[in-house]
């Protein structure tokens, strides 16, 4: 119990949150779109560690949390320049488009 | 000085570097010269270490290089051997070896190859001499193979030639086997005495089993043949006289092909014990010896008749090897190595007068324009007639009066052969030297007698030839055998002559008389007569033409062997390597193919599709983990 509420109702929001963002990621077209929910589900994992973390009243997995968020902001910062360097090509951002390797 | 004999192998081991490395930017005199200067130290070195090693107490002193192959209790050093068998050969190798070596450098003078010639001329002299210094029989087999490298490089040295090239390769497969047989007998030594150096092998050779004994000189024997060119290994050795003619004299007649003989001398210890093995040497050695020389009878090449003449003589020494007169056949190993050494070099002589004709039937009366390689000829070929007084006169007759001691039907076999010697070498004489010119205008005119540097190794072997005998006049005559008591004391059974004096009388005086008759008979056909062989496509008697094509061995040869194997690998070529092996192997190939443009579909370059695959494959294998 932390602070009064079950852990199983973090492990649902994680949960939910993880298959929203997974579902995005596969569904969608629009890069940004596909980027946020991949930070979406980062996130997922990170409420998961936090919320265990207390749970066990262990410090590591908070620590952990700080470090992924830490990697998260410089892929943001490499990926935004990604998607920003596509943009200047090809004048889009949708996936569907990005596909020279096909043959 | 005897600890000093390794140098005698360097010597030609750094003139064969210096060529080797450095031949192409040398120019010819100087290469020559450090080709034979480097033997010619080696001869100065062997003559001070034949005379010391003459007054050793023991006879014999081991000369530890550093160890060769040490591995737990296996351990082989690197050692020589310096005694009166070793430093005889060292004597012949280096002597004959410097003369052949002065003759090259102007028989070979205009050829392109000249560094390249004294490169593997010194590789060879360091590989013989490895071979007769060696301790051990793991050091006499390196020799053995080096010889035959060389051997093989030498005949083919004329590469651009395809013929040549396939008497190079001929004498090298025909060596292999022979080679394969000395190999086993070296691993049976091994395994039987647990070591390969002499002075043990041969002290421990009287307690293992007379079975195992007979095997080991047997095998041992199959190596001589092969190198030695008996029978049925010896078809290599005249076709090997496609190479120069100074190898043919050196490699082919002098030195390496009586590497069997020198193996089996000092092997004899393993003979003595085993009669079966040393019947069996007497007899291929006296079937190679008549065989070769009814050969000898009908060709018509120079160097062809020499060759199997060098066949026919080798016989006549492991004859004498399988009667148990050791001394006598290493006696008529150096007469040989004198007087074949100048035939040879005699008919490069003629030969590079000739402007390279080899056929007798073109040549004749030559012996106004070639007067110095005419006398030394001529004294060579009564040396090797048995005529009286000269070398071979002795050294044949010692190994004749042996063998008839031990069965008189072997030494009229050989009193046959040294009959025939006698007839194909005047035959060869009277065609070269005299009668009229038989070749062309051209030739005529470009007649000369060789340069300086070609008689005089002429001039000198000429004198060994006839003087040669001196080092084995026979006891019975009341002289001091000195080559016989030298290698006394390496040989275990002796065998002191017990024939009465006149027997012996009898025997020399058979010999020479028959010597002499048949040199008769061959004045009267070839000088007489003038009769002059026939050409190839002549009619000729039945017998006659069956000698002149070789008995037709090769043809043998050839339906026995050669076109079994190739019917085998062709069978094996076209089914197993063509369906098996490349089925196999194509197969791979074209599977991967296959699966490769069907799974290729699936890589379309859609991003989400490669994620919701990507996603599949996690929930799978969670799954898979999980419920399992």
């Amino acid at each position: 119990m932390i602070n009064g509420i079950s852990i199983n109702y973090y492990i649902l929001l994680s949960a939910i949150l993880f298959i929203i963002g997974s579902i995005g990621v596969m569904a969608r077209r629009n890069s940004i779109i596909i980027f946020m929910c991949i930070e979406l589900m980062l996130n997922a994992v990170n409420l998961l560690l936090v919320a265990f973390s207390t749970l066990h009243n262990d410090a590591k997995g908070q620590v952990f949390v700080f470090f992924i968020m830490a990697v998260a902001a410089a892929e943001v910062a490499v990926g935004l320049a990604i998607l920003s360097m596509i943009y200047r090509n090809i004048k889009s951002i949708d996936t569907h488009l990005l596909s020279n390797l096909k043959n | 000085m005897i600890k000093l004999v390794g140098l005698i192998t360097l010597f030609s081991l750094i003139g064969f570097l210096i060529n080797g490395f450095f031949g192409k930017k040398l120019s010819k005199s100087l290469s020559g010269f450090i080709a034979c200067s480097a033997i010619l130290a080696s001869f100065i070195l062997s003559v001070v270490i034949f005379i010391e090693a003459r007054h050793l107490p023991e006879h014999s002193q081991i000369v530890n290089l550093f160890s060769w192959i040490s591995a737990g209790t296996l351990n082989i050093p690197f050692e020589f051997v310096v005694d009166p068998l070793s430093t005889w050969f060292l004597l012949i190798i280096t002597g004959i070896g410097f003369l052949i070596h002065v003759y090259s450098t102007s028989y070979m003078h205009n050829d392109e190859g000249f560094s390249r010639f004294f490169t593997y001329l010194n590789l060879f002299v360091f590989f013989m001499l490895l071979l007769v210094l060696g301790n051990n029989f793991l050091i006499m087999f390196v020799g053995w193979e080096g010889v035959g490298l060389c051997s093989y490089l030498l005949i083919g040295f004329w590469f651009k030639n395809t013929e040549y090239n396939n008497a190079a390769r001929k004498a090298f497969i025909m060596n292999r086997i022979g080679d394969l047989g000395f190999l086993l007998g070296i691993l049976l030594i091994f395994v039987t005495f647990g070591s390969t150096s002499f002075d043990q092998v041969f002290s421990k050779a009287g307690t293992a089993e007379q079975g195992t004994i007979t095997a080991i000189a047997l095998l041992l024997f199959i190596g001589a043949m092969g190198k030695s060119a008996q029978i049925p290994l010896y078809t290599w050795l005249p076709d090997a006289m496609a190479g120069p003619t100074p190898v043919s004299a050196l490699i082919h007649a002098a030195t390496m092909v009586t590497a069997g003989i020198y193996m089996i001398t000092r092997a004899n210890v393993f003979y003595s014990i085993s009669e079966t093995a040393s019947a069996v040497v007497a007899v291929v050695g006296v079937a190679t010896a008549l065989f070769a020389a009814t050969i000898g009878l009908f060709q018509n090449d120079i160097k062809k008749i020499l060759a199997y003449s060098t066949v026919s003589q080798l016989g006549l020494m492991f004859l004498g090897l399988g009667v148990g007169a050791y001394s006598s056949s290493v006696f008529h190993v150096t007469t040989h190595a004198f007087f074949k050494a100048l035939l040879f070099l005699g008919a490069g002589s003629v030969i590079h007068a000739m402007g390279g004709e080899q056929d007798v039937r073109k040549m004749g009366g030559l012996k106004k324009a070639l007067p110095i390689t005419f006398i030394t000829m001529l004294l060579g070929t009564i040396a090797i007639s048995g005529v009286p007084g000269f070398s071979g006169f002795f050294s044949k007759d010692e190994i004749l009066a042996h063998t008839y001691e031990h069965s008189p039907t072997l030494w009229f076999f050989g009193m046959l052969t040294s009959m025939l010697t006698a007839f194909y070498m005047f035959r060869l004489m009277f065609l070269t030297f005299w009668g009229g010119f038989r070749g062309t205008k051209e030739q005529h005119h470009h007649l000369h007698e060789s340069p300086k540097a070609m008689t005089f190794p002429l001039i000198v072997l000429a004198i060994l030839s006839v003087l040669g005998g001196v080092i084995g006049l026979p006891h019975f005559w009341g002289f001091h055998n000195f080559i016989g008591d030298h290698l006394e004391p390496l040989i275990l059974r002796k065998n002191p002559s017990t024939l009465p004096h006149d027997t012996e009388w009898m025997l020399m005086g058979i010999a020479s008389v028959a010597a002499l008759a048949v040199i008769y008979v061959a004045y009267i056909i070839y000088r007489q007569r003038n009769i002059i062989p026939l050409n190839e496509n002549d009619k000729m008697p039945a017998l006659q033409k069956t000698i002149y094509h070789k008995y037709y061995v090769d043809e043998i040869y050839d339906a026995i062997v050669r076109k079994p194997l190739d019917a085998i690998s062709t069978m094996f070529y076209k089914f197993v390597d063509k369906q098996i092996i490349d089925g196999i192997v194509e197969g791979v190939g074209s599977s991967v193919k296959g699966i490769g443009s069907v799974v290729r579909l699936a890589q379309q370059g859609d991003i989400s599709f490669y994620i919701i695959t990507m996603m599949l494959g996690v929930i799978g294998i969670l799954l898979f983990t999980f419920l399992l």
